[in-house]
């Protein structure tokens, strides 16, 4: 018989984290090394008396650093009970008291002590000035800190929360923590930063005065003369692109579902490409169109005779193109649901006599509800995030993003405002969230029940197909004639004064020479594109990872807190970019967690901002699987870790992939945070080409940005290539099947 | 049920010469007719991918078809699309609105037949009434079992007052002791208000449970057409009777026919029954399980054989019995004595019960 694993005396897993936390403590240098994450020279360089590079135990052998001291009970106590039966209550009361005990003190005492001594007055106070002073956490006190959790979940685990169950407790801490370290803790760092004085002090009087700042919340374009403030503009053209996307998309989502259109493959591949493009590239398209030296203003200026007006840079512009780069986000939100929508319902309505227009109206209308709401809620988050359009075509319409860039690097360097404006701009975007989430309820419409739907999705009806064919055409044609633009624009030596073609600027950006017999990359971008690469292909498959650990808590798991769980993991989806920017800065700037100017920090900011699409794949192909997989995996025997990488995650494949080429590809067209983030040493392509456009080299800038586009179609089309196309168990048309 | 305000207006159903293709290669059926009498329930059975699912989607105007006519009563439907025709549907999955209340989903198609508003709200009424829901309007779908779900996607066919009311498979989500109560139920209320109804069913027992008339089915096209009795007592062929109920096909040779009778032999057992037109020479010979004999020894009339294996089952014997025929199935009703593996028997048949099949 097998053995019944609580009687058990052994705890491999218990020991392997005992032992994590004892390396950390003896072995690895506790503070962060300057050089960088993945170097190794500090091995050579003094280690491991050097106070840079010491272990915590060598620190406080040499009596520096005496407060890291207290940290060795709760290593100790461990050790205690690894002869001790699991239910035993010692063994879960002695783990939990260390686990918590020597997690909080780490935090303590990073956060209580810092670069200057005491971090906060009333310590000084109270111990005396500290003639010591600490750097941020490093690979020693990340590990003692990962041993301290893991001892406290299996402690809680031995208490028998969630089933007893080790990994699953485990995961959900991890996960919890690590949500917690860089979604929440940065968030209210900003919060705080919002109401911090010139001198350090706390006060409300400035926070409210920067808060109530006519420069944000004015009105005067609507009752006088001057200009809005950047919370009305932010806010005025998130709702009008959020409307206009959700149409568009439904729209093409209609063309694609419900028409008789030959070109369907097309226009789909069509709207697939705004989204592996950089969003600012289509700003710069509609520069070059309608700019003032653009094609079409000089087209039009000629034939009628009029100057060309610099109209596009504002509001009209703007419009445009964000209505060309979240369209076809609205449009893959949208398909799933038009898609999704049962072909036996709207039989139904018609066989009980209601007509094509009366169908759409009452069931297949009503029934897209929920994708509608979140089409837009995605276009308005899009919208008011954008960093790259309004940088480029903003003109004097200025928005809560760039505005918020402005206050850190512009002259003005003004933290506080930066934080406010951060705030104003994070309370739109979770007040939509919110909203969305209240409107639509717990009212399930999920309508694919996966019995006995044979039917097809009927045609629209004709009044309707009309005109939405015809807007599906127009939107195509000028996606094709914008991406005609920035192909044509690469290549011309200088855009409406010198339209000779030229490769001058590929050349300038990628040129590499044969030199003593290796490789050199001459070219200007060479750095920042490998930068770029390397990051996107770290950031990837950590993305996935988290991503789909989290959705497997959330579907196959039950544990308390659990909706909070959710909504905390999905918040960080209604997070603009920028406001992630700003809020890394503020936090990890100073100890106990230093990340600014490393890549490490673009890696985690990606891991945070793509993870909702990550747990989103994740849940809808784990709610595929029937639990009665894990079930009868779990009764043969595995434990959970086991069921889910032997059960769970060979079948979730397509899930993987598919939110690894997603982070991939928002890692390498990502601005809104990354312009806040990158450093000389670690300079991202996004931030690279936004450097050229304001130096006014277009040209560069738009080669680079045809150069990514190539590579991340040759992602996608290799990521097509590995899954094949997915298949929905109904069929498409009425050619094949019965 | 008298007295409630739905009555019938059924019609008959016709299908002249009707083919239905997808694409270019995919015949799903292929040249059928057929006529469905007023009032009558008929029921379409086959295995499945045999057409009938399509057939039913041509009577809704679902399906177009490719050629031929479809007849509901005088009137030449074959173009008219599905909003046009008189006939409503009860889905395999029921297709409730999931976003209208039980009362809405009833009213919705009397709301686009003409009915003013206070017609429209008492003839779904009426229709939640006669389904035994009349408490329930104001729930949502998803708040109702499944059972109920079914009932309202039928009172919500129902209030129409269809010419010919179309079920798809419509007990393939309940579970069994519900199936064979909503089965009555259906049957019930088709008699009752003498509805035309098409039925379209894989499970022969619910064919045979309900039905007027069945339509057996195989690879687009009809392979018999009658009442249960008529289907199972004298099937056209080894696939009918192998699909409706479980037949035991040996092979047997036809010596003579006289007066409509025929002498058939198999290994020396010989057996007399209904020629069924059939000349001398090869056939097949369809016994339901419970008309075999077995007899315990090696002697006597019948065919040598053993018993393979024997199974209790509480009311009969289940035995496995094999020979040179091959294996066949019976049962027995004696429980108290037993055959037992290894045991050799004579086989043979009960005097009626026996079908004379043409050879394969």
């Amino acid at each position: 018989m097998r053995e019944v694993s609580s009687e058990k005396t052994t705890h491999p897993v218990l020991i392997f984290w005992i032992v994590a936390g004892w390396v950390g403590f003896l072995i690895l240098p506790w503070y962060g090394i300057e050089d960088g994450f993945f170097r190794l020279d500090w091995l050579l360089d003094g280690y491991p008396l050097d106070s840079d590079y010491a272990p915590a135990a060598f620190l406080i052998g040499q009596g520096q650093k005496l407060w890291l001291a207290p940290l060795l009970v709760p290593l100790v106590a461990p050790l205690l009970v690894l002869t001790k039966r699991k239910t035993d209550p010692i063994f879960a009361k002695i783990l939990i008291t260390a686990g918590a005990f020597g997690f909080a003190w780490l935090i303590a005492q990073g956060f209580g002590i810092g670069i200057r001594g005491w971090s906060f007055g009333w310590l000084q106070a109270l111990f005396g000035p500290l003639e010591d002073r600490q750097f941020g956490m490093g690979y020693g006190a990340l590990l003692l800190a990962s041993s301290y959790l893991f001892l406290f979940t299996q402690g809680i685990a031995a208490r028998g929360a969630i089933n007893g169950d080790v990994f699953v407790v485990s995961a959900v801490s991890g996960v919890i923590v690590i949500v917690s370290v860089f979604v929440f803790f940065p968030i209210a760092k900003m919060l705080l930063a919002a109401f911090i004085t010139e001198d350090g002090s706390y006060s409300f009087v400035i926070f409210a005065a920067k808060f109530f700042d006519d420069r944000i919340w004015g009105l005067s374009c609507v009752f006088g003369s001057g200009r809005c403030g950047v919370a009305w503009n932010s806010l005025f053209l998130a709702v009008i692109v959020g409307l206009l996307t959700t149409i568009l998309g439904l729209v093409f989502a209609l063309v694609v579902t419900r028409s008789g259109f030959r070109f369907k493959p097309a226009l789909r591949a069509l709207t697939v490409l705004p989204i592996i493009t950089p969003p600012f590239v289509i700003g710069l398209a509609i520069i070059l169109l309608f700019g003032l030296s653009g094609s079409v203003t000089g087209y039009v200026a000629d034939l009628f005779g009029i100057r060309p007006t610099r109209w596009v840079y504002g509001l009209p512009g703007l419009l445009i193109a964000q209505l060309l780069a979240f369209t076809p986000i609205a449009f893959l939100v949208l398909i799933g649901v038009v898609e999704g929508v049962s072909p036996s319902m709207e039989e139904a309505a018609q066989t009980l006599r209601a007509n094509k227009w009366q169908v759409f109206r009452t069931v297949s209308l009503p029934l897209m509800r929920p994708g509608l709401a979140n089409a837009f809620l995605l276009g308005f988050i899009e919208s008011m995030a954008d960093f790259g359009n309004p940088l480029v075509l903003g003109g004097n319409f200025d928005v809560l993003s760039t505005e918020i860039f402005f206050a850190i690097v512009g002259a003005q360097y003004d933290q506080g405002r930066a934080a406010v404006l951060a705030i104003v701009l994070l309370a739109f975007t979770l007040g939509a969230f919110y909203a969305q989430r209240s409107w639509l309820g717990n009212k399930s419409y999920t309508t694919v029940s996966g019995k006995g739907d044979a039917g097809v999705h009927p045609q629209m009806p004709r009044g309707l197909s009309i005109p939405v064919l015809t807007t599906a055409m127009i939107w195509a044609g000028f996606t094709i004639v914008i991406y005609a633009m920035i192909l044509y624009g690469s290549m011309v030596e200088l855009w409406g004064v010198n339209n000779t073609l030229t490769f001058k600027h590929y050349i300038t950006a990628f040129s590499m020479r044969l030199e003593d017999g290796g490789i050199r990359w001459s070219g200007s971008a060479w750095d920042s594109f490998w930068t770029t690469i390397k990051i996107a292909t770290v950031a990837a498959p950590l993305t996935a990872a988290v991503g789909l650990i989290t959705a497997y808590l959330l579907t196959r798991q039950t544990f308390a807190g659990k909706n909070s769980f959710e909504f905390g993991t999905m918040l960080s989806f209604a997070i603009p970019g920028t406001v992630i920017g700003v809020s890394y800065i503020l936090a990890f700037n100073v100890p106990p967690i230093e990340l600014t100017g490393t890549g490490i920090i673009l890696v985690v900011s990606f891991i945070f901002r793509n993870m909702p699409v990550g747990v989103r794949a994740g849940i809808a192909s784990m709610s595929q699987l029937d639990k009665s997989l894990d079930e009868s995996s779990l009764t043969l025997g595995a434990n959970s870790w086991q069921t889910f990488r032997r059960v769970i995650l060979p079948l979730l494949r397509p899930a993987i992939l598919a939110a690894l080429v997603y982070s991939f590809v928002r890692a390498m067209t990502a601005i809104s945070a990354v312009i806040f983030l990158v450093s000389a040493e670690h300079n991202m392509a996004t931030a690279y080409i936004i450097g050229r456009v304001e130096n006014n080299d277009y040209g560069l800038a738009i080669a680079y940005s045809t150069t990514l586009i190539f590579v991340m179609l040759a992602a996608v089309g290799l990521l097509q290539l590995m899954v094949g196309k997915t298949r929905i168990g109904r069929r498409m048309d009425h050619k094949s099947g019965g | 049920m008298a007295g409630t305000p739905i009555n019938s207006k059924a019609a008959s159903v016709s299908f002249r010469n009707v083919s239905k293709k997808y694409g270019k290669t995919v015949l799903a059926v292929d040249d059928v007719s057929l006529e469905i009498e007023a009032g009558t329930l008929v029921t379409l059975l086959g295995p499945s991918g045999c057409g009938k699912t399509t057939m039913l989607r041509m009577i809704a105007g679902l399906e177009m078809v490719t050629s031929g006519q479809i007849m509901i009563g005088d009137r030449d439907v074959t173009k008219l699309p599905a909003t046009d025709r008189d006939v409503s549907m009860v889905f395999q999955s029921y297709a409730l609105f999931p976003h209208m209340s039980v009362i809405e989903n009833v009213s919705y198609g009397l709301k686009f037949s003409g009915f003013d508003k206070v017609e429209t709200h008492d003839r779904a009424r009426a229709g939640l009434d006669l389904v035994g829901l009349g408490e329930f309007g104001a729930r949502l779908p998803s708040e109702l079992s499944g059972g109920q779900q079914q009932r309202v996607a039928v009172a919500r066919a129902l209030v129409l007052e269809p010419q010919v009311l179309l079920f798809d498979e419509p007990l393939s989500n309940l579970d069994a002791k519900l199936r064979r109560q909503v089965r009555e139920e259906i049957r019930e209320i088709q008699q009752n208000l003498g509805l035309t109804v098409v039925y379209v069913t894989h499970d022969q027992e619910e064919a045979l449970a309900v039905s007027d008339q069945i339509v057996v089915m195989r690879n687009a096209g009809i392979a018999q057409i009658g009442t249960p009795r008529e289907l199972y007592d004298a099937p056209a062929d080894r696939f009918v009777a192998d699909f409706i109920g479980e037949a035991n096909l040996i092979d047997c040779t036809i010596q003579k026919v006289t007066g409509g009778i025929a002498q058939i032999d198999m290994s020396g057992y010989r057996h007399k029954l209904e020629a069924r037109g059939m000349e001398p020479g090869p056939a097949t010979v369809a016994i339901r399980p419970s008309r075999m004999r077995l007899v315990r020894g090696a002697t006597g009339a019948g065919i040598k054989a053993q018993i393979e294996k024997a199974t209790y089952v509480g009311s009969h014997m289940e035995y496995v019995v094999s020979g040179d025929f091959g294996q066949v199935f019976a049962i027995l009703d004696d429980v108290d004595d037993a055959l037992v593996p290894g045991e050799g028997v004579m086989l043979s048949f009960d005097e009626k019960g026996p079908v004379l099949l043409p050879a394969q």
